[in-house]
């Protein structure tokens, strides 16, 4: 490649950057007229419902003027700073500086395990704190099921979610009908989930990567709409109601004669249920790492992750990947299951309303800012958003869009997430951790 | 019989729509190879900006029907266009060259994006728009159901079929048409002989889009309510219809909407109308599984 040698003369540089600014006006001005066209009608005029029931127009010009504005100052300092020596700027972390975070991340995990185990003691008197921890962990588990599939097998589910709702209503129906304890219930709603995720992947897993993508997306919609739809069976629209709490291993957690906090002589507090279903899901999630990580080893974790490299390559080997492919389904549903279980039983109450399309979105995006395969930066990443939700709340109506912007945003500057190191699960003589950036994947 | 025939003309109004939104989904996979989760969302864009430009319109005193709507259908279109480039400028094209499902995942992002942005715009109401077309011919009246074919339909088909033409036209023997067909084939080929592809791809998504608006119109006409979540479904379907008919082909998105028009209302007509979505994403799995090619499309071969 032809390079042009920069031209260190005083006057040189003045002249390119007077040009700079220039060009970098037209741009601004530019972006500011599409951001005219864009919003001219959609912002510029409100429609509401008038006192006849006509809608009526009332125009919203300030709101456009702003908009319009901050494009052109958003277009004026991407040129001005952005615009020169991208490539340069970005990506290339100096050696030491990537071994050092490395060596934290390392204590990272043990660090976040000991943190976890003493947040109920922490936090005990803060039911909201509490809820709010239980909350995460769920997206964690539900995270850590997920990356099996997305990170570790390399296939896209949009309907993953599909599984977390088998999950939930089994254990509902299941406990209802029974009256089992939530310890039997829960392994059997998470292998139906599995089954389910057996009877989805048998068919589509021939399917190419983004085809795949949209067939779980119609499957999990599928699922929602028949839970809205079977009123007999799941309550329709209005779901189910007063579903079996969990009990201590058969204690329940009730002021009464039997009631957990008699039979241990502690005085009645209904923070001990919060407490032991925090320890719950962190066991549970717990489990679903400790899963992942051993199976890594497995030679059945080492086929998911070279599918995800690629799959031409994996056939020539001999592999079976529709086999490959489907365990993965069926464990990444199976922990779905657990979550949905959990989920029931520490709602008590559950309802299609919890099983939409933009929940899969939600895990999805923790797996995909957690970098794809790297059980902590799920963590992070789950903590991040769940927690940047919380933090924002009196912005509730403009949730939605950041969430999706920062999903664009991620794709477009850290496609790698936020752990964008792959450490390899097979090596030769010294376990060395990677940039995902020199991880390509091949067609699959 | 008569009850048959009402449903074919419906289906075939429903399946006009569907087509013209399956257009931009097998065009763009064709060329880039992504699937532009965004483009149903994009069409619910169209059928917005299509309304709020038809109350300015009576709001300024245009009342003569007619010419309003060609004018909300330039307006709407154009817009709609502008939208479409934007999302493959901000969130598709500097993702050419990055992982496999990176672009789907950040269309999905997109299509978040752009359904709460009108959301936010423009409120979470249903909108309603009064009939603007009214009246109709009776085809076929007998005395337990009579055969009704409304202006609105009419106008859907024609337009829909107009736009076609045009379109068909537009790609069979126009310079554009002729480095959209080449990319479509072979991307880095085309590129190395001199076809500006980032240019092409941006003016397929602008195609896509205007399409989209159109359909938007039809939309909005035939059912005189939008929201800000009709995208998402519509989406799914038109997609179904591209995959059904061929992806990459556009007389097969065509022929795909109009199937899946059909089955659609022929399937609330006859079975049930709660399950007619589980239909329409049943009819995705089973023609993904047993004709991945479609019916007009070619079969992939993949490369090693």
């Amino acid at each position: 490649m032809l390079y042009e040698p920069r031209a260190p003369s005083a006057a040189g540089i003045g002249l390119r950057s007077l040009r700079d600014i220039g060009g970098a006006f037209k741009s601004a001005a530019l972006t500011a007229l599409v951001a005219l066209g864009l919003f001219s009608l959609l912002i510029g005029e409100r429609t509401d419902q008038g006192p006849t029931g006509a809608l009526v127009l009332t125009p919203r010009l300030e709101v456009l003027a702003i908009l319009v504005a901050a494009a052109f100052v958003g277009g004026l300092v991407r040129a001005l700073v952005l615009g020169r020596d991208t490539a340069a700027a970005g990506g290339l972390v100096p050696h030491a500086a990537r071994e050092a975070a490395a060596r934290i991340g390392g204590l990272a995990g043990p660090a976040l395990l000991v943190f976890a185990l003493a947040t109920p003691l922490l936090f005990y008197h803060n039911r909201y704190l509490l809820d709010l921890a239980i909350q995460i962990l769920t997206y964690v588990m539900l995270g850590w099921g997920l990356n099996i599939v997305v990170g570790l097998a390399g296939l896209l589910d949009l309907g993953y979610v599909a599984f977390y709702a088998v999950g939930a209503y089994s254990y509902a129906l299941i406990s209802h009908a029974s009256g089992l304890s939530f310890w039997i219930c829960l392994p059997v709603a998470g292998m139906l989930a599995a089954c389910w995720g057996i009877l989805l992947g048998f068919p589509v897993l021939r399917l190419r990567g983004d085809y795949l993508a949209i067939v779980t997306l119609a499957f999990g919609e599928i699922i929602r709409l028949v839970l809205i739809n079977w009123q007999s069976l799941t309550g329709g629209p209005n779901g189910i109601a007063g579903i079996a709490r969990p009990s201590f291993f058969g204690i329940p957690f009730s002021p009464g004669e039997n009631g957990f906090a008699n039979v241990f002589g502690l005085e009645f507090s209904p923070t001990h249920r919060v407490v032991f279903l925090f320890y719950l899901i962190l066991a549970l999630a717990l489990l679903t790492n400790l899963v992942t990580v051993r199976l890594r080893r497995l030679p059945i974790g080492r086929a998911w992750e070279a599918l995800r490299e690629d799959e031409v390559a994996c056939r020539s080997l001999g592999l079976n990947t529709t086999n490959v492919k489907l365990t993965a389904f069926a464990m990444g549903a199976m922990f779905a299951g657990f979550a949905g279980s959990f989920f029931a039983t520490r709602q008590g109450f559950i309802s299609p309303e919890s099983f939409t399309f933009s929940e899969s979105a939600l895990v999805l995006a923790i797996v995909v800012l957690g970098g794809m395969g790297s059980q902590l930066g799920i963590v992070i990443a789950a903590v991040v958003m769940l927690g940047g939700f919380e933090l924002f709340r009196e912005f509730e109506q403009y949730r939605m869009l950041v969430f999706g912007l920062v999903m664009v945003a991620i794709m477009i500057f850290r496609p790698r997430g936020l752990v964008g190191t792959r450490v390899p699960s097979v090596f030769l003589a010294q376990r060395r951790a990677i940039a995902g950036d020199f991880v390509r994947e091949g067609h699959g | 019989m008569e009850y048959f025939v009402q449903q074919l003309i419906n289906g075939v109004t429903l399946g006009s729509i569907y087509g013209l939104i399956a257009i931009g989904y097998t065009m763009v996979y064709g060329i880039v190879g992504m699937i532009n989760f965004a483009h149903g969302d994009v069409f619910m864009v169209g059928s917005f900006v299509a309304l709020i430009a038809f109350l300015l319109l009576v709001s300024l005193g245009m009342t003569a029907v007619p010419l309003a709507l060609v004018v909300v259908l330039l307006v709407a279109m154009a817009l709609t266009a502008l939208y479409g480039w934007t999302v493959e400028r901000v969130a598709y094209r500097p993702l050419r060259h990055s992982f496999r499902l990176a672009p789907l995942i950040s269309a999905i992002g997109m299509s978040i994006v752009l359904q709460n942005y009108v959301q936010i715009a423009q409120g979470a109401r249903v909108k309603p728009l009064p009939p603007l077309i009214q009246g109709g011919f009776t085809l076929i009246s007998s005395p337990e159901f009579s055969v009704q074919l409304s202006n609105v339909q009419i106008i859907v088909v024609l337009t829909t079929l107009v736009v076609m033409v045009i379109f068909a036209w537009l790609v069979a023997n126009t310079r554009l048409g002729r480095d959209m067909r080449a990319c479509e084939q072979d991307l880095k080929m085309a590129s190395l002989l001199g076809v500006d592809t980032d240019r092409t791809i941006s003016l397929t998504f602008v195609l896509g889009a205007a399409l989209a608006a159109v359909a938007g119109i039809m939309y909005l006409l035939y059912y005189g309510v939008v929201d800000f979540f009709i995208g998402f479904v519509a989406g799914v379907k038109a997609f179904t219809a591209a995959v059904l008919g061929g992806i990459g082909s556009l007389p097969g998105a065509m022929l795909g909407g109009l199937l899946i028009g059909l089955i659609e209302t022929f399937w609330s007509a006859y079975f049930s109308v709660e399950y007619k979505d589980v239909a329409a994403f049943s009819i995705l799995i089973v023609v993904l599984i047993f004709l991945p090619t479609g019916i007009l499309g070619r079969p992939e071969i993949e490369k090693v």
